[in-house]
This record gives C-alpha cells, sequence and structure tokens, in this order.
C-alpha cells in the first residue's frame, strides 16, 4: 500500500516538474500559490484528519511565519535561510506555548480556543503597528535568492516551492505512518482505549498540534516569498477556517486529499472571481455542498468506493 | 489619570458589555443546548442592523426596527436549523464548516443588497444627548442600551427559572440525551433556543447599529467577541454570559484606551489565562 502510494507521489511530483516550463504566467503563479497553501492544508491534516482535532486558529502559526520572514528580510534583508528558520521556528515556538493551553481541552472548547489564540495573533498583526505595519501590512518582501540560485523568477520559484511541497508532503507521510502516526489515528478513534494501553496521549496530541505548526509556519514562510506581501488578512479567521475547507474537500486524515482540496479553492478562487463578484456566495455554497454531499471528501469518496 | 477617565470608560466598557450580551447570551445558550459552533451568529447580528435599518428608514419608528429585525433574523435562524443543522448535531467540523458557509453567503447577501456604505440606523430623539451626573457625562443612547440589556437578562432568568420551557431547556443543557430520554421534545427546544438566539442577536445588531453603525463586515468583527464571552462565562450558562459580557467589554475598552498596540491582546490574553486555570469557563459545568 506503501509502496503504491510512494509511486503515487513521485508520479505526482515529476508530472508538476515537467510542466513547470510550459506552463503560461499565470497558471504557473496559481500552482505555486496552490503548493504553498497545499502544505498549510496538510499540516491542519495532521490534527485534523490524523489526530481529531479540529483548530479554529491554524492561520496563527501560517502567519507568523509568514510576518517574521517579511520582517527580517525587508528591515534587515536577511537571506533565505535564516529568515526560513527564523519562520520556522517562531511558529513552532507559538505553537507549543498555545498548545499548552489547547490541548487540555477537547471537542467544541478545542476549537473555540485555537479559535480565540488564532485571535491573539491576528490582534498582534492588526494592532502592533510599530512592528507590523498594522492594517497596511508589510510590503515588498523580495524573492530568495539560495547562495548562487536566483529564484526570484516564477519558474524558479515555482522549482523551489515544488521541491518544499514535496520534502513537506514526504516528511508528514512518513510521520503517519510512523508508530507516533498511527498512536495519533488511535487517539482519534478513541482515546479513552489509547489511555488504557499506556500511551500519553497528551504527549501525543501536544507532538502532533507542535509539529503541525512547524509545518504551517514553514508554509507561511513561502507564502511571504511568494505575495511579497503580507497583512492581518493572512492571519484573520477566515483564512484559518478556509483551511479547514480544504481539508473537508479533499478528505481528512489522507495528506493528498486536503493539497488536493487547497489546489481546487486557490484555483477557484482566482477563476471564479473573474467570472463574477459573487465569489462569497460561491464560496459559501460550497462549504455547504461539501459538508451536505462530499463529508469524506474527494479523495475519501474515491478510497471509499475502491474498497 | 483622572478620575473621569476612569469612569467615562468604565461606563464604556459596561455599556458595550451590555451590547455584547444581547449577543452572546443566545450563542451560549444555542451552544449549551446544541453543541453547536454558530459561527453564522454575527451574521445575525448584520443581518439584523440592515434589517432594522431598512424598516428604521420607512416606517420612522426604532420600535418597530428592533422587531421587525428580531423576527426575521428568527425566521432566518429556524430555516437554518430546520434544514441544514440539525442533521450535523455532534459533528463539531461539519457544524462549522456548514455555519461558516452560510456566514459568507450572507455577508454577500448583505453587500449585494445594501451595498458597501457603512450607515447609522436612526434612533428616537429622546434617546440621543447626554445625562451629566456630578461631573460625568453620560451619553443617554448607552444609558439605554445597559437598560434594554438588563430587562433581555431578567426575562431570560425568568423564563430560564421559572417557566416550564425553562426547565426544558435547562435540562436539555445540562444533558441532551438525558432530557430526550424523560420525554422532553429536544428537538423541538432547540428550535425555540436557536430562534430565541437569533432574534436576540438581530436586537444587538438594530441597537449596536444605533451607535457603531451597520457595515459590510460588522459580522466577523463581533464574532470573536461573541465567541470570547461564551468560552469565558461558560456554555450555556447566563451568570456566566453576564459576568462574560461585562468583563469583555470593560477589557475591551480599557485595554484600547490604555495598550493601543496590544488592545486584541489584552482581550484574548486574559481569556487564554482563564481557559487553562478553568476549561469549562467561569460559570461552565464539564
Amino acid at each position: 500500500m506503501i509502496g503504491r502510494r510512494a509511486l503515487l507521489a513521485v508520479v505526482v511530483v515529476v508530472v508538476l516538474a515537467a510542466a513547470g516550463p510550459f506552463l503560461p504566467a499565470y497558471p504557473l503563479t496559481l500552482l505555486t500559490q496552490a503548493l504553498i497553501v497545499g502544505i498549510l492544508a496538510m499540516s491542519l491534516d495532521v490534527i485534523l484528519g490524523y489526530t481529531g482535532l479540529s483548530s479554529l486558529g491554524h492561520a496563527a502559526y501560517f502567519g507568523v511565519g509568514a510576518y517574521a520572514v517579511a520582517i527580517m528580510a525587508t528591515e534587515r534583508q536577511a537571506g533565505l535561510i535564516p529568515c526560513l528558520v527564523m519562520g520556522v521556528l517562531l511558529a513552532a515556538g507559538t505553537a507549543a506555548v498555545f498548545g499548552l493551553l489547547a490541548i487540555r481541552a477537547t471537542g467544541t472548547y478545542f476549537l473555540m480556543i485555537t479559535l480565540a489564540l488564532g485571535m491573539v495573533i491576528w490582534g498582534l498583526a492588526f494592532r502592533w503597528v510599530s512592528l507590523t505595519k498594522g492594517d497596511n501590512g508589510i510590503a515588498g518582501v523580495p524573492r530568495p535568492v539560495l547562495g548562487p540560485l536566483d529564484l526570484s523568477g516564477p519558474v524558479p520559484f515555482y522549482y523551489f516551492c515544488l521541491a518544499s511541497a514535496a520534502l513537506a508532503w514526504v516528511l508528514m507521510g512518513l510521520l503517519v505512518v510512523s508508530p507516533f502516526g498511527l498512536g495519533l489515528r488511535g487517539i482519534r478513534g478513541s482515546e479513552s482505549r489509547m489511555r488504557a494501553l499506556g500511551y500519553n496521549v497528551w504527549l501525543h496530541k501536544y507532538a502532533a498540534f507542535v509539529i503541525s505548526g512547524v509545518f504551517a509556519g514553514f508554509g507561511g514562510t513561502l507564502w511571504a516569498y511568494y505575495n511579497g506581501f503580507v497583512s492581518p488578512n493572512d492571519v484573520q479567521l477566515v483564512t484559518s477556517v478556509e483551511t479547514l475547507l480544504m481539508v473537508a474537500l479533499g478528505g481528512p486524515g489522507t495528506l493528498i486529499g486536503p493539497a488536493i482540496g487547497a489546489g481546487i479553492i486557490v484555483f477557484m478562487k482566482n477563476f471564479v472571481s473573474v467570472y463574477t463578484k459573487r465569489w462569497l456566495l460561491i464560496l459559501g455554497a460550497t462549504y455547504i455542498g461539501v459538508i451536505l454531499f462530499a463529508p469524506s471528501g474527494i479523495v475519501g469518496a474515491l478510497r471509499g468506493r475502491r474498497r | 489619570m483622572s478620575p473621569e477617565f476612569w469612569i467615562a470608560q468604565s461606563f464604556n466598557g459596561i455599556s458595550y458589555g451590555a451590547l455584547l450580551f444581547l449577543l452572546a447570551s443566545g450563542l451560549s445558550l444555542i451552544f449549551g443546548v446544541m453543541r453547536i459552533v454558530n459561527l453564522a451568529h454575527g451574521s445575525y447580528f448584520m443581518l439584523g442592523g440592515y434589517v432594522g435599518l431598512t424598516v428604521a428608514l420607512r416606517t420612522r419608528s426604532f420600535t418597530m426596527a428592533c422587531l421587525a429585525a428580531a423576527v426575521a433574523i428568527a425566521l432566518v435562524g429556524i430555516g437554518m436549523e430546520r434544514l441544514f443543522l440539525r442533521r450535523l448535531r455532534g459533528e463539531v467540523l461539519g457544524q462549522v464548516l456548514m455555519t461558516i458557509g452560510f456566514a459568507l453567503i450572507f455577508q454577500d447577501l448583505a453587500l449585494l443588497i445594501w451595498g458597501g456604505d457603512p450607515y447609522t440606523v436612526p434612533i428616537p430623539k429622546m434617546l440621543t444627548g447626554t445625562a451629566r451626573v456630578g461631573g460625568a457625562v453620560f451619553p443617554i443612547y448607552r444609558i439605554f442600551i445597559v437598560v434594554v440589556a438588563l430587562l433581555v437578562g431578567v426575562a431570560l432568568w425568568l423564563v430560564l427559572d421559572r417557566t416550564r420551557m425553562g426547565a426544558m431547556i435547562r435540562a436539555a443543557v445540562d444533558d441532551a440525551e438525558m432530557a430526550q430520554g424523560v420525554g422532553i421534545d429536544v428537538p423541538r427546544v432547540s428550535l425555540v433556543v436557536f430562534a430565541l438566539g437569533a432574534a436576540l442577536a438581530a436586537l444587538g445588531g438594530v441597537i449596536g447599529g444605533g451607535f457603531l453603525g451597520v457595515y459590510p463586515g460588522a459580522d466577523f468583527e463581533v464574532l470573536p467577541y461573541a465567541f470570547v464571552v461564551v468560552i469565558v462565562g461558560g456554555l450555556g450558562s447566563l451568570p456566566g454570559a453576564v459576568a462574560g459580557s461585562l468583563l469583555v467589554g470593560l477589557l475591551d475598552n480599557f485595554g484600547k484606551a490604555l495598550f493601543p498596540e496590544l488592545s486584541y491582546f489584552t482581550l484574548f490574553a486574559p481569556m487564554a489565562l482563564i481557559l487553562a486555570l478553568r476549561p469549562t469557563g467561569l460559570f461552565g459545568r464539564s
């Protein structure tokens, strides 16, 4: 099973890599965006799909990573590696603190605590003007240069994001099939049973929460470079909820599903808003439609049929 | 800082808390009875404000505006509960996505109908102006908000504590399954609570529209506040909603006045702290 999945993964990455030079500028940009948001969606899937914790504040870690890069790259002219390290570390630190507060809660309470914690980050982004420039956001983040490699062009940056997303996919994929990952699935199924079996449930959940925050932060660092601009919109509640939608649409607990969901939402958003101003209406209907007609998501439905 | 500053800011905080109470008491009851995370609750506030605005402009009656908004939004809430939310009992993720979907649709519909300009709901002459007590000056409209919240709070308490329906609601908050088991029509209780919560939020929208205005985005602006009130106070607890509203109103006001750069932080960080110490909120039961 894992062998077939791995083969599929290689095929997907190769196809995406081969398509790079042939794609027109606009689809290439969207694909780059989908890869970055895909990392965010996959990171949420680690705690949502595999551990059974619905977080409503996942944009916080994404935003911390993005802001770290934006501030360091514009004010200190820091290079790619320091920015990436700083962004990921800060996101990890944020998740480590928030996890201490949130992991105690379950179900609805977990959802509300993560929402409120996410709002803390949004509030700082919005109001801590001397650091974040508030509502105006931070503009002018330059595309990165890695040693002799200039990643600023659309195609090199696309490959950089593809490599990053593939790496994140592999790492998270290994995580969820590891004994630790199986423990997480056990917790999703029944916390009390896992506790009775001698698992440290709290530690499993906490570690999953922080790891998920790390990958979300990693996605955020790429986002700052991709967009060249970071604003409170990147950390607001709607962004967190949109990430939930991507996971639900693609199929929770499938890892690749949420990435596909991210791609669908990114493309829909950009294409639909060309033809109509009523994008929010369509997005809202998508939310409702997914819940009514595809509760296990696209990949979940496909796997269900195959069985 | 002068005593006037503290008195004025405290009063502003209390009156904002009163408005939050209108919004959050319904949300709290809905949580309590149905365990539903209703992310469209802020939309009821915004839509209520818009409906109230239209009715107030047509009829020149503030009372009519409040009534019409409450009834209209209660119907919206009933429709949502009956047709969509009922089938998602116990599915937290499904409820979140469903209600946010509605919130987005409402936002876009409001934009389509009322446009993007901010409006203020016209308020009766007798509610304008200020009252002077000692050296301090209080806007009459804010006093009115506090009075309305007090009346609503007392009415809710009487209903919950003294009526048959109230006893059924309390039973459903404590243990919906057991309540169902002893013959309480929990789906009907849910519907009543949902309609009531939506109506109160809409009332808050009209009244809030008199001094905060109605504008696109108001829905997602008030939603986190309502959530914090409910989280701090505890799910389904009326005293909790009162305490939470006052606390959040005061924290928000003093936070904005004293530490403008950290104002949301000063609101959400104490909440996180309370939760860390009491995961079920100040008045909640696990």
